[in-house]
């Protein structure tokens, strides 16, 4: 790998389920340091694009390169335990405490002890969670948990499928703005798949929306809202842009 | 009770050593097996759909079918392979505890959050990884009960294995049932329920120490655990210098018969034990194979069965027979006749007018016919079925203890009697004659597995034997053990027969 290389690339990828493209000739490079975010509606590809960059699914065609590296030629376990990975349904381990979650890719990589006071300081918990076992914990405190072990493997790639889906709007509010602190501070590369224009907006440097498999739009959050980024991206926009201006009437 | 209570440090370390192998291995099947089918379907409906099959065979059944397959085994591989005792009891109670715990692995890897395994997934873990660190942690609760079923099954099983001839608790329970001695059935009953109490109670010490992530209650069960097992196959340890294994068919006479062996063979310095229970097939077919060391036989059963020979000859004639075949064939030791006969009759209740065979064919049509549990498959049956033309309105089949029963209460009409039976006497009972000599002789006949052809000393102990017991001592020793009241023990009747024979 050298810095040149982008942090995420694909190469005219296609995913095929049943017959049908559920990824679609895409061609896509992510820079190193970017905050991307994947939208789309329900079925656009968009989580099966994800899922391609740490091996959890295979394209049929083409080529996912992470750091210049064609994954297809790569350690799956190796390539997962250097890739963050989130998800909508967090998947902690519930027989394991908090501790043990979070250092769960150090441990199966063989590496030292964990600092967990300050991996949980840094998703904003508290040290004394370190014990309780993820039923003890609310849906926002779990996730906190599930970005915590996700950054722990310190890799510098993190990918987040639908990460606050399941969460109340003030509590991903909240962790959306931790995991954009995050991002900054850790100079991570982010790409966060939400079927949410506004989250996208508020927290990405880019955003690519994607229907049926194939990227309709690829722009930063100031080019979609003038417009210019064609008509799939001026639909999902026009959602909360009307949202924002019924609610500025309302306060009138 | 006491001499029940005697006998059971053996038979629970034989039955503790039996129901623990065989959950081994079952578990060495199940575990894997359950497992690769939660991850394929196919396999799943495959392996528990068996599983279920074999539940549905009745345990005793499965322990039969047990015996042609090994025979069969053993004849394709050149022998070797033992159809009787521990191996086919084991594999019997392996295939019976194989369906808790695969059904139970399947369920508890089903049922683990598919989020959990995706997760597992995507910090790096490796297959094997994944099932150490997440599946067999999160499966183990739902798994571990069905190793508590299992377990439980087994060792109330367990006490089948008396039927293939190894010692369990069944012993006590299946020798009980047919002397009527209900003090034994229920030592056996009650020292296999404790067993499986206790075995549930641990495993369930166990399963809560996995459910609540507690490693020190899940460890000191696993301990207690072990302690057990070895506490109870501590007896088995002490293996004998010269050890020797009496067999013993399943009625009365045999086991005082075996008790009179073990106590001469005893005093010659072996250490005995038993195998009772054994079918009529099955005895010589173990002794044969050196399962057991010494049983009686008896000389008719011999000739139409394992000879398949259909003539009835004189007596001298029978043995001499049978001396010959021996020789030639099996390789097994005739040590000679005991002086008695047990032979097949048929018996009626007195004042019916009945005196001969003969004179049954006019009536059998309207009379019902008690046999014993193999008589009706007996080819003595159908000589003498044949030889007078019988025809019964009804027949039915008895433990022999339910058969005499069944004749008093005028369920029966016409009983398959043995002719040295002590209830013939006891219960007034006419024997019909035979006039044209259809039964063959049954004389009981001392016999030794081929091994034991040169062992001067066990024969030199068993030869005083021959010659030496009257029908009337026999008659009077298996009455006293099947009389309903005051019963004796085997080894009390054997002893009493044992005094007689000096006189």
């Amino acid at each position: 790998m050298s810095s040149d290389d982008p942090a995420l690339a694909y190469v005219k990828v296609s995913r095929l389920y049943g017959g049908a493209a559920a990824v679609d000739d895409v061609s896509l490079t992510i820079a190193r340091g970017s905050f991307v975010a994947l939208v789309g509606a329900s079925g656009s590809g968009k989580s099966t694009l994800l899922r391609l960059a740490n091996c959890l699914d295979i394209p049929d065609t083409g080529e996912v390169l992470v750091d210049g590296r064609n994954v297809a030629e790569a350690d799956p376990i190796e390539l997962r335990r250097g890739i963050g990975y989130v998800f909508q349904n967090i998947g902690l381990f519930p027989h394991m405490n908090v501790a043990e979650n979070i250092a769960m890719i150090p441990r199966l990589a063989g590496r030292g002890p964990v600092d967990i006071a300050a991996a949980l300081e840094r998703v904003g918990l508290a040290a004394d969670h370190a014990a309780r076992l993820p039923a003890q914990l609310s849906g926002g405190q779990q996730q906190r948990v599930g970005i915590a072990r996700a950054l722990a493997g310190e890799g510098k790639l993190l990918l987040m499928d639908e990460p606050f889906g399941a969460l109340d709007p003030v509590t991903r509010d909240m962790l959306g703005h931790m995991v954009r602190a995050l991002h900054d501070d850790l100079d991570l590369t982010t790409i966060l798949v939400t079927h949410d224009m506004a989250e996208a907006l508020l927290l990405a440097d880019r955003i690519v929306v994607m229907a049926q498999g194939r990227i309709v739009a690829d722009a930063s959050p100031r080019a979609m809202l003038a417009g210019t980024a064609g008509p799939e991206a001026d639909a999902l926009v026009a959602i909360p842009r009307a949202q924002a201006e019924r609610l500025s009437a309302l306060a009138r | 009770m006491n001499e029940a209570i005697a006998q059971l440090p053996a038979l629970i370390a034989s039955h503790v050593l039996l129901a623990a192998a065989a959950m081994g291995l079952a578990l060495l099947i199940g575990l894997p097996l359950g497992f690769a089918s939660a991850r394929r379907p196919k396999l799943a409906v495959m392996s528990v759909g068996f599983a279920g099959l074999v539940q549905t065979i009745p345990g005793l059944a499965l322990l039969a079918l047990f015996y042609p397959l090994l025979l069969a085994l053993s004849a394709l591989v050149g022998g070797g392979v033992p159809a009787l005792g521990f191996l086919p009891a084991l594999l019997a109670l392996t295939l019976y505890a194989l369906l808790p715990i695969l059904r139970n692995v399947v369920a508890g890897l089903q049922g683990i959050d598919p989020a959990v395994l995706q997760a597992a997934d995507a910090v790096g873990m490796t297959p094997w990884q994944k099932l150490r660190l997440v599946e067999a942690p999160l499966a183990a609760p739902v798994a571990m009960a069905g190793i508590r079923t299992a377990a439980v099954w087994t060792i109330g099983a367990a006490t089948l294995a008396t039927t293939v001839g190894y010692p369990s608790l069944g012993n006590p329970i299946f020798a009980g049932l047919q002397i009527e001695r209900w003090d034994l059935v229920l030592a056996g009953c009650i020292a296999a329920a404790l067993l499986a109490l206790i075995t549930d109670a641990l495993l369930g010490l166990i399963e809560r120490g996995i459910g609540r992530r507690k490693k020190a209650l899940t460890l000191s069960g696993v301990a207690l655990l072990a302690f057990g097992l070895l506490l109870a196959v501590l007896p088995m340890l002490q293996a004998p210098e010269r050890s020797v294994t009496i067999g013993a068919k399943n009625f009365s006479e045999q086991f005082i018969l075996a008790r009179l062996i073990g106590a001469r063979l005893e005093r010659a310095g072996y250490r005995v034990s038993y195998r009772e229970g054994l079918g009529s097939a099955v005895a010589f077919r173990a002794l044969q194979s050196g399962d057991i060391d010494v049983y009686v036989e008896y000389s008719g059963t011999l000739w139409t069965g394992a000879m398949g020979r259909s003539d009835t000859p004189p007596r001298q004639a029978m043995l001499d027979g049978i001396g010959r075949w021996m020789a030639a064939g099996p390789k097994t030791v005739l040590i000679g006749p005991l002086g008695f006969e047990n032979a097949y009759a048929l018996a009626v209740r007195p004042g019916g007018g009945l005196t001969s065979i003969a004179d049954l064919a006019s009536r059998a049509p309207r009379l019902t016919l008690g046999a014993d549990l193999e008589f009706l498959d007996r080819p003595e049956w159908r000589a003498i079925r044949d030889a007078y033309d019988l025809r019964f309105k009804a027949t039915r089949a008895y433990s022999p203890t339910f058969m005499y029963r069944a004749l008093q209460s005028g369920q029966a009409d016409v009983i398959s009697a043995f002719s040295s039976d002590g209830r013939i006497a006891a219960d007034h009972l006419t024997v019909l004659t035979d006039p044209r000599g259809a039964v063959p002789h049954y004389d009981a006949i001392l016999l030794a597995a081929p091994a034991r052809a040169r062992d001067a000393h066990l024969l030199a102990a068993l030869r005083p034997l021959v010659g030496s017991i009257r029908v009337e001592d026999m008659r009077a020793a298996n009455y006293s053990v099947d009389r309903d009241t005051d019963k004796a023990t085997p080894a009390a009747a054997a002893r009493w027969l044992d005094r007689r024979m000096h006189r």
